[in-house]
This record gives structure tokens, sequence and C-alpha cells, in this order.
């Protein structure tokens, strides 16, 4: 019994935050890693542009709302998802057009385009704070739990309770079905695969007649997609809070860096790997322990190997001992 | 200097004085005074971008150091704290540093394989729960004394200005760390590496209270020149400000930014003849020649990796010297105020702005950046004042707009730091 307590706070505590977690962070890394892929620079402007999707997608919830549209159990945020997508692709269509493509042709050094990033995030940065401002706002509604604490306790007659927020199954369902769909379309269709070659060889490729601009094109889009969807799973999940997707830049490089630069598989196993280092070290373990030690050695203290504020640290310590150690990250990214 | 250079400056300086004219002396000096801090980090930047090419976003962190510098080196020690658990805490930290060289040792010593892995491993995890059972009661203690006053270690009492060394000895210890890890590794790692040293720094500083106390902040750092109620309550000064038709209480907050200005002058000049040496120097140019191709310089015989943990400390710790005198310019550290987009990519702008690789366009850029990131928030408040004249007076969105015009300036550096990229990518006074 104390063994399957122990193991239900684990799970509850520990499993399933760092699962949904995980999954958005590898979204976020996703994007950033195919960006680096095609385009060849670290995009330091993706964290705001995960923040302007999730800001279309809550202003065109609330309107949703006002309308008195909901989608029952789920969120409303999930039919306001496709016209944020919309609008970040647009934006970010707008951003290469006016901004990238001028650098493009110039074949400036990366380091330039990461400079040039910078502003275009500084840009992003101001629009979202401008038309949304920059306190926290919540857009979750629809059914709270899958499975809430107290119907498990009932259910299982264990002291300890399991719940199962809504938005973290729907994070993981998305994302699933999102990178399943990501992977089959880089693997099977025409477009994916001349994506691949392109970031594979770039001049080979454009030998063998594949169109540069469009390739771009369809990047920013699919990038789009992937920062949308990650941003909003996030805010349903958290709340929303421009600052902090700024912020997320952190762990969702650190991410995209511990699997590899440029390695799509590698930005999904990154970003679980940061998402469960940070939650297993900032989490108070008493709980788990209480049950799994006699009382003799029952712990006095939280057993909290680090205090949550330093949960940037555990990103960035896991970064350093990838780069010491291997840096080229899990999966051989490219190291240009 | 050409005459284009010499009119840039003679503009900054109008726009300076066209402050002091319309709004206020004061506000013309804060500007000024804040102006000579931001183009002290901005030759910091400088010396790694524009010399060596080294990309560095975590300014906020070194900047951050800086100021920590000044609090350890300024305040006065608590003595009850010290008794309480000083000695402890930083026995704690002592055996911490230890665990961390013991691990290094066993890295090099230990051959290859597993057995060395697991014995890192087993050393550290053994090590961080002895480091934490030495150092969290001893913390514990500190923090317990008088926590809505002290509640911290304090510093050593000294004079303030030996602190703005210190600032900067810390942020180039720091810089020496990141660098032996991320310096050799393609550019985006640094960048990234040094985001993460920034936020774990102000991290840090948030949650160490025994340190700096968190975000209680710490406040009355003691300051270099005299305080405004001694020199309203002193005859002479008193005297001298009726003789030039001030009221003391003006006079005396005037003469108090004055003397700062005195001060951080005299840093940025002796900086700026510093950095001019040495980019002239033989070791400037070979930076450049470094930054401009590695491969010919590593053949030549330069030790690329080497220069660049030089410059990279070097850079870092003129960012911290500029952190230590902004804390003891506020006369306090306040943890939470540090915010990246300020502290980093703002300090990016000016140099790119003033052109790269040029101390006297990194300074142009402090100025003239710092100038419009104060000034366009009451521009464009006015200028949304005129747009939105036209609205209703209760319309929801001319109040949102007009709460918005604080946000206005993350948009306008975004905006001005594109435009110059794009038209000027050298800046405004570009390197020669």
């Amino acid at each position: 019994m104390d063994l399957l307590n122990a193991l239900v706070a684990f799970a509850n505590f520990v499993l399933i935050p760092a699962t949904a977690y995980g999954a958005q962070l590898a979204l976020g890394a996703l994007g950033v890693t195919l960006i680096y892929g095609i385009l060849r620079f670290s995009n330091f402007a993706h964290g705001d542009t995960m923040a302007f999707g999730t800001m279309v997608t809550i202003l065109v919830t609330w309107w949703l709302q006002s309308l008195g549209v909901t989608l029952g159990p789920l969120p409303t945020a999930l039919l306001a998802l496709p016209a944020g997508i919309a609008a970040t692709a647009l934006l970010l269509l707008a951003t290469d057009r006016v901004v990238y493509r001028f650098y493009r042709e110039q074949k400036a050094k990366p380091v330039i385009l990461v400079i040039v990033s910078m502003g275009v995030m500084f840009i992003l940065n101001g629009l979202v704070r401008f038309i949304i401002g920059p306190d926290d706002q919540r857009f979750a509604d629809g059914e709270r739990f899958i499975v809430s604490a107290r119907d498990f306790k009932e259910m299982t007659g264990l002291a300890e309770g399991l719940a199962i927020r809504s938005t973290q199954g729907l994070t993981i369902v998305t994302a699933i079905i999102v990178v399943a769909a990501l992977f089959w379309f880089l693997t099977y269709t025409r477009t994916g695969k001349s994506m691949r070659a392109f970031s594979d060889n770039e001049d080979l490729a454009l030998l063998s007649g594949i169109n540069p601009e469009r390739v771009v094109a369809i990047t920013w889009i699919i990038v789009a997609v992937l920062a949308t969807v990650a941003g909003v799973l996030y805010g349903l999940d958290k709340s929303f809070k421009p600052f902090t997707y700024f912020q997320l830049l952190l762990p969702i490089f650190a991410a995209a860096i511990v699997g590899g630069l440029g390695s799509p598989l590698g930005a999904i196993a990154g970003g679980f790997v940061i998402a469960f280092s940070e939650v297993t070290i900032t989490y108070a373990w008493k709980k788990v322990l209480v049950y799994l030690l006699p009382d003799s050695l029952e712990p006095d203290g939280l057993v909290q190997l680090l205090s949550t504020d330093y949960k940037f640290a555990v990103s960035f310590v896991i970064l350093v001992i990838v780069l010491l150690f291997r840096p080229t990250g899990l999966f051989r990214g490219k190291a240009v | 200097m050409t005459l284009r250079e010499m009119g840039l400056f003679a503009l900054v300086a109008l726009l300076i004085l066209g402050t002091g004219v319309v709004q206020s002396w004061n506000a013309a000096l804060f500007i000024l005074n804040y102006g000579l801090i931001s183009a002290v980090m901005a030759l910091g930047v400088n010396m790694q971008w524009g010399y060596a090419g080294l990309f560095n976003v975590g300014v906020m962190g070194f900047v951050a150091l800086g100021g920590l510098g000044a609090v350890i080196v300024a305040m006065p020690p608590v003595g009850e704290a010290w008794a309480a658990g000083g000695l402890r805490a930083l026995g704690g930290l002592a055996l911490g540093l230890g665990v961390i060289l013991g691990a290094v040792l066993i890295w090099r010593r230990l051959g290859r394989g597993r057995v060395r892995a697991l014995a890192m491993i087993g050393w550290l995890v053994a090590g961080f729960f002895l480091f934490r059972a030495v150092f969290d009661p001893g913390v514990a203690a500190i923090e317990a004394v008088n926590p809505a006053a002290t509640g911290y270690l304090g510093g050593l009492g000294l004079p303030v200005l030996i602190g703005w060394p210190v600032g900067g000895l810390l942020a180039a210890g720091a810089a020496w760390v990141i660098g032996k890890t991320a310096l050799g590794l393609r550019s985006d790692y640094l960048a990234i590496a040094t985001l993460g040293i920034a936020e774990i720094v102000i991290a840090v500083l948030k949650n160490e209270d025994w340190l700096s106390r968190g975000v209680k902040n710490v406040i009355g750092v003691p300051r270099p020149v005299p305080y405004e109620v001694d020199l309203q309550q002193s005859a002479a000064f008193v005297a001298r400000a009726d003789a030039l038709g001030l009221d003391p209480v003006t006079a005396s907050t005037l003469f108090v930014k004055l003397a700062y200005t005195g001060l951080f002058a005299t840093v940025l000049i002796a900086l700026i003849w510093l950095t001019q040496t040495a980019l002239n120097s033989p070791w400037g140019r070979m930076m450049r020649a470094i930054r401009d191709n590695e491969v010919a310089a590593e053949a030549m015989g330069k030790d690329v990796k080497r220069r660049h943990l030089q410059v990279f400390i070097l850079g870092s710790a003129i960012c911290g010297l500029a952190g230590a005198m902004m804390v003891t310019y506020d006369s306090q550290l306040t943890p939470s105020s540090y915010q990246p987009l300020r502290f980093t990519f703002l300090v990016w702008v000016m140099v790119i702005v003033g052109g790269s690789g040029n101390n006297w366009g990194a300074v142009l850029g402090g100025f003239l950046i710092w100038f419009l990131w104060v000034q366009v928030e009451p521009l464009g408040a006015f200028l949304m004042g005129v747009l939105t004249s036209g609205m209703a007076e209760d319309s929801a969105l001319r109040a949102h707009l007009l709460d918005s015009v604080a946000h206005m300036r993350l948009l306008t550096m975004g905006v001005i730091l594109l435009l110059v990229l794009r038209f000027s990518p050298r800046g405004l006074i570009p390197e020669r």
C-alpha cells in the first residue's frame, strides 16, 4: 500500500506535470531546431513568437466566449487556435520578407542573423505588451480535470490522490498529434523531403532544382504552427504572461542544443530531458519518501534539492554538461 | 576625430541640454549620469563583440554581479549575523568549491571508463548533501537575525569606490567560468550560455537572502559623495547657492548629481583612453585579425581560444564595473529590477547603433540610446495623446492605447536596431 501511495504521489507531482511540460518544451524546441536546420541561425525571437500566437488565440477565445461559443468540456482556445496559427504564420512570413530575406540574399554570417532576430524579438515583445498588456491572463475554460484527486481517492481507497488536469491530457494528446504529423510530413511528402535535402546540403538541393524561397516559406509556416500550439498549450496549462514566454527561451534552447541543434528527434528528447530534470530537482520529495522509508528515517526537511526559483539553473547545468562532453548534442546535430 | 563624429557628439550634448531647458536640469543630469554608465557598459560589450566578435547576451548578469560587489564592499557588516552563522555559511561555500575541484581532479586523474563516471557522480552527490548539511543551518541562522532590517551578512564597511573594481573582479570571475566552458564552441552556444548565466545570477541575487537580502533589496548603500541633507545644513553651501540664485534644496540635488557626473566621467575617460590604446596596440590588431579570420590567425601561431577568453573576461569586467557604478548611484541593489531587455539587449542596441568595433561609437551609442530609452515614453505619451484626442473621452480603446504607451520603447528600440542593421550595418561611427 505504501509503495502504491508513493507511486501515485510521484505520478501526481512529478511524472504528469513533467510530461506535460516536456511536451510543451519539445514543441518549442522543434520550432527552434527547424529554423536552425533550414535558415541556419538561432532564432532569439522564438519565445516572443510563441507569445504572439498565444495572444491572438486568447483574443479570439475571448471573442468566441462573448458570443457564447464554447467547446463543452474542451477549452474554447482549441477553436481559436487556427486563427492564432494563421495570424502567426502571416506575421512570420512578413518578417521574413521584410527582415530576414535581405540577409539571406547577402549570405550574412549566422551571428548577424541572430542579432537581427534580437531586433525582431524587441518588436514582437513590444507589440504583445502593447496589445494585451504585460499582466497574467488566464483563458482556460471547460472541464478542469480528467481525473480529480478526490475521485481517484474514492475510486482506489488510497491516501494519495492522483489528479490529471484536462490541460495536461490535452497537451500530451495534441503534442503527439502535431509531432506525428510533422514527422509524416518530413519523411513522406515531396515538400518535406525537399526541406530535409535543403537542410542537409544547401548547394546540392539548389542544384537539383529545389526552390529555396518555397522551402523557407514552408518552414516559417510550420514554425508558426509549432510555436502557436506550444504557446497555447503552455498558457492553458499554466498562464499567459509575455515575460514568462520570453524566459522560456532558455529551456527551449537548452532542449534543442541538448538534443542536437537541427535534429527534430533530438529536440523532442531534449525537451523531455530538460523538463524531467527541472521537475525532479526542484520537487520536494518528502511526500514520496514518507511512504518509502521507515518512520525512524523519515526526513525532517522537504528533501528539495533546489528551490523552484533555480529551475533555470537546472536547464543551464544540463546544457553546460552537454556542451562540455558532447557538443553536438545527444542526437548528433549540426555543428557549423 | 572627424567633423561628422564631433557633430554627432554635439547633437547628443544638445539633446541633453535641451532636456535641461525644456524639462528640468535634474532630469538632464539623470540622463547624463546614466548615459555615462551606459557608455561604460557599451565599451565592455564593444570589446567583446567589436574587437573579438564574441556574442555575449548575458550582460545583465555581469552588471548585477558588479552591483553585488559594491554592496559587499560598502555596506556595514552585520556583526550579529556573522556571529550567528557567518563562518558556517562561508565554510559551506568553501566546501562546495572543494567538492567541485575534487570532481575535476577525479575526472583528470582517473582513466577513461565507467569507473570514472561513477566515481565522479557519487562524489558529486555525496558532496552536494554534505554541502547542504553544512551550509543550510548557517544560512537559516543568518537570515533569522532581524530579517526586517538586515537578515544578511552585510558588507565589509569599506569606502564604496573600492567596490567598483571589486564588482569588476566578480564579473571577471563569472566570465572566466563561462568562457572556459563555452568559448571555442560555435558562437550561438556562447550566446545561450551567457543568457543562462545571467538568469542564474539574478536568481541567486533574488533568493540568497543571506548574501543580498533577496527581494527585500539592499538600500542605503553608502555614497562616495556628500548627502543632500548635510549640504543643506552647511552654511557655506547655502550661501554659495544663494549667490547663484538657487534655493538650497535644488542646489544640493544638482550638486550631488554633478559630483557623480565628475566621478563617472573620470572612469569613462580613463576607460576610453585604455581601450583606445589597447585597440591600436599590437594586441588590438591581433584581436581584430582573429575576429576577421580565425583560421589564418591560428596558422600564424595565435592562441585563439586563450585570446577569446582574455577579451571576454576584460569586457565582462567592464560591465561589472558599470554595474557597481549604477548601484552606487542608485544607493540600492534591487534584484527584481534587472530585466534582460533593459540590461542586455538595450546595451546591444547601443553598441550596434553606435558602431561596433569603434570605442567612440560605443560611447556615442550609449548616450544616444539611453536618451531615447528615457524620452520615448513621454514622447510616445504625447503622440498618443494627439492621436487619440479625436476619440470619445470614455472610449475603452483610447484608455488602452494611453495605458500601453509604456511599451512603446521596446518597439522603438527594435525598429531602430533593425533599421541600423539594414541600412547602416557598421553603425553611426564605423570602425576604421
